[in-house]
């Protein structure tokens, strides 16, 4: 398949905006929702919309019938050994907070220590810092290089033994490199650590496996991969999910409720408390069916890396432009390029851009602290998604070098 | 009332809309927009400080003001042009005016020339804040 035939596949993607073709480089954001997605949400809500898995009628069955298929494409999707271990929530950042709060209930006490990365979104961070102040832990950043790699050779003093937990991203939203996750989760558990991975960006351009990594936690959110906003998934093993208390509680998470007590539903329903966005959940079957599909493609990921070598050979002969997150090997770089030309505002590029049609990203991108250890305010960021088409990032380019000709 | 060059504010918004609808293009709209901001007069580092600061910009900008004989200066910076033109024409608009005149304005010249719809939600915030503050400073120093 083509890149040019998979778009056909996105309503959205053959609107205009100001009279001109988007061209939509913000999909690290969000990406745009397939036609299967749609067509799913919308049969699902004219049809099978009824509250699940308590009530014994035609239309509660088939509406949890459809979350519970997803739970189970979720399990095969990223190879997890039971569908226990996948815990429906709201998205990624919902997710990393569940486990914050239960995982840090549990096992957290004063003086213990957590460890984030330099790179991390704020919803790897913030959560974390909350169980610190509740807990009276401690905070721990591992940094990057300088080319946005991290530091490794510092995490074997980082680690002491009272760190419980490390939390890092699979593939960073501003610098667009795969961290190395199988070797952090390896290095880890040989001291006790557990690790819990981001894979916002991840599960989108990288075949996960769960049971491969060997990660005691993996999260990621259904909008960044086809789904609907309002969806995502905490992968935990089935071992330390047991004995992690409920995060919230409410209806369906619970087994007897007494005033003298209450006992909780088993997993995965004991972390899902209240209403789920059922219709919605359910969405991410046919998107990662469709996603599955694309990284089969040995056709379409050849588009897909020729348009990001393209792009990144370009980018480095613009004059003045800094590019963060920076390789020789190729392999380990999704289609993500943040930058920062001299003498020109990141909002300004944006605002010019736009109006050409190219949706992109400017600001901090939720990472301050990574913006903070550049020296830099805010960047530009551009994301491809597979249906990107090598025409449109030539356009880009153009649209570029214009844009910087406007302002310096 | 009128500036010194003998001007109501009404029809310095005027010219502003004058101007701005001969342009067609949004791209030329900004090229303009880049011209004034690069026009704005120099703004002082030390005044970047942070009660001059405007909050809900993506960008910084800073407005700074002071008071000749009851009317109100205004000097403002940004660190992105674009954003900088367009505090510009606010500085045109409402600098020199009385209190009086500033808070009776209703600031319809941004939307009516099209700033509000055409800038990203992020920056059209700003815009808002923009306005806020400068009607603050207003009301702050009414006789």
């Amino acid at each position: 398949m083509r890149p040019e035939d998979l778009r056909k596949e996105f309503p959205a993607l053959s609107r205009k905006v100001y009279g001109k073709d988007l061209v939509y480089f913000d999909n690290a954001a969000t990406v745009q929702r397939p036609q299967c997605v749609l067509e799913l949400w919308d049969y699902l809500s004219r049809n099978s919309n009824a509250n699940i898995h308590r009530a014994v009628h035609k239309m509660a069955d088939e509406a949890t019938e459809a979350y519970e298929q997803a739970r189970l494409y979720v399990k095969d999707f990223i190879n997890a050994g039971y569908r226990e271990e996948i815990i429906f929530t709201s998205g990624a950042t919902a997710s990393v907070n569940l486990v914050a709060y239960s995982f840090g209930e549990r096992f957290v006490n004063a003086g213990d220590e957590i460890i984030v990365t330099e790179c991390e979104h704020h919803s790897d961070i913030i959560p974390w810092q909350l169980l610190c102040e509740r807990k009276h832990a401690v905070l721990k950043v591992l940094p990057t290089d300088d080319t946005g790699h991290l530091k490794l050779g510092m995490l074997d003093s980082l680690i002491t033994d009272r760190t419980k937990l490390l939390a890092v991203t699979h593939i960073s939203n501003v610098l667009g490199l795969m961290n190395p996750v199988t070797r952090i989760v390896e290095k880890c558990h040989s001291r006790g650590v557990k690790v819990l991975i981001d894979g916002a960006q991840g599960i989108v351009h990288s075949g996960v496996d769960v049971r491969e990594i060997d990660c005691d936690f993996y999260v990621f959110s259904g909008h960044k991969v086809y789904a609907v906003p309002g969806t995502g998934v905490l992968y935990g093993k089935k071992e330390l999910l047991e004995q992690m208390p409920p995060f919230m509680g409410g209806g369906e998470m619970v087994g007897t409720v007494k005033f003298s007590g209450t006992t909780y539903a088993p997993l995965p329903l004991k972390f899902e408390a209240g209403t789920q966005n059922f219709t919605g959940t359910a969405t991410l079957k046919p998107a990662l069916e469709l996603a599955a599909e694309i990284s089969r493609d040995s056709e379409l990921r050849g588009f897909h890396d020729g348009i990001r070598d393209y792009l990144y050979s370009e980018l480095m002969k613009v004059p003045g432009l800094r590019l963060f997150g920076t390789t020789d090997d190729m392999d380990e770089k999704i289609p993500l390029f943040s930058f920062c030309i001299d003498g020109v505002h990141h909002e300004d590029l944006a605002l010019i851009l736009d109006k050409t049609g190219i949706a992109v990203r400017s600001g901090q991108m939720c990472a301050e602290p990574l913006m903070d250890r550049f020296g830099v305010s805010g960047m530009l960021r551009i994301s491809l998604a597979p249906y990107n088409t090598m025409q449109e990032a030539e356009y880009f380019m153009k649209s570029l070098y214009r844009a910087i000709k406007m302002l310096k | 009332m009128t500036t010194m060059d003998g001007k109501s504010l009404q029809d310095v918004e005027n010219e502003v809309i004058d101007e701005f609808s001969i342009f067609d293009d949004w791209l030329d709209k900004y090229e303009y927009l880049i011209e004034l901001g690069k026009s704005l007069k120099e703004y002082p580092e030390d005044r970047k400080t942070d009660d001059r600061l405007v909050k809900g910009c993506q960008s910084r900008v800073w407005i700074d003001f002071s008071i000749e004989n009851g009317r109100i200066f205004f000097n403002a910076d940004s660190d992105a042009i674009i954003t900088k033109g367009i505090i510009s024409l606010l500085v045109r608009i409402y600098s020199g005016r009385t209190p009086e005149e500033i808070l009776s304005s209703d600031f319809s010249v941004v939307e009516r020339i099209g700033l509000k719809e055409n800038l990203s939600p992020t920056r059209a915030n700003g815009l808002v804040s923009m306005i806020q503050m400068i009607r603050a400073i207003a009301a702050a120093n009414l006789q």
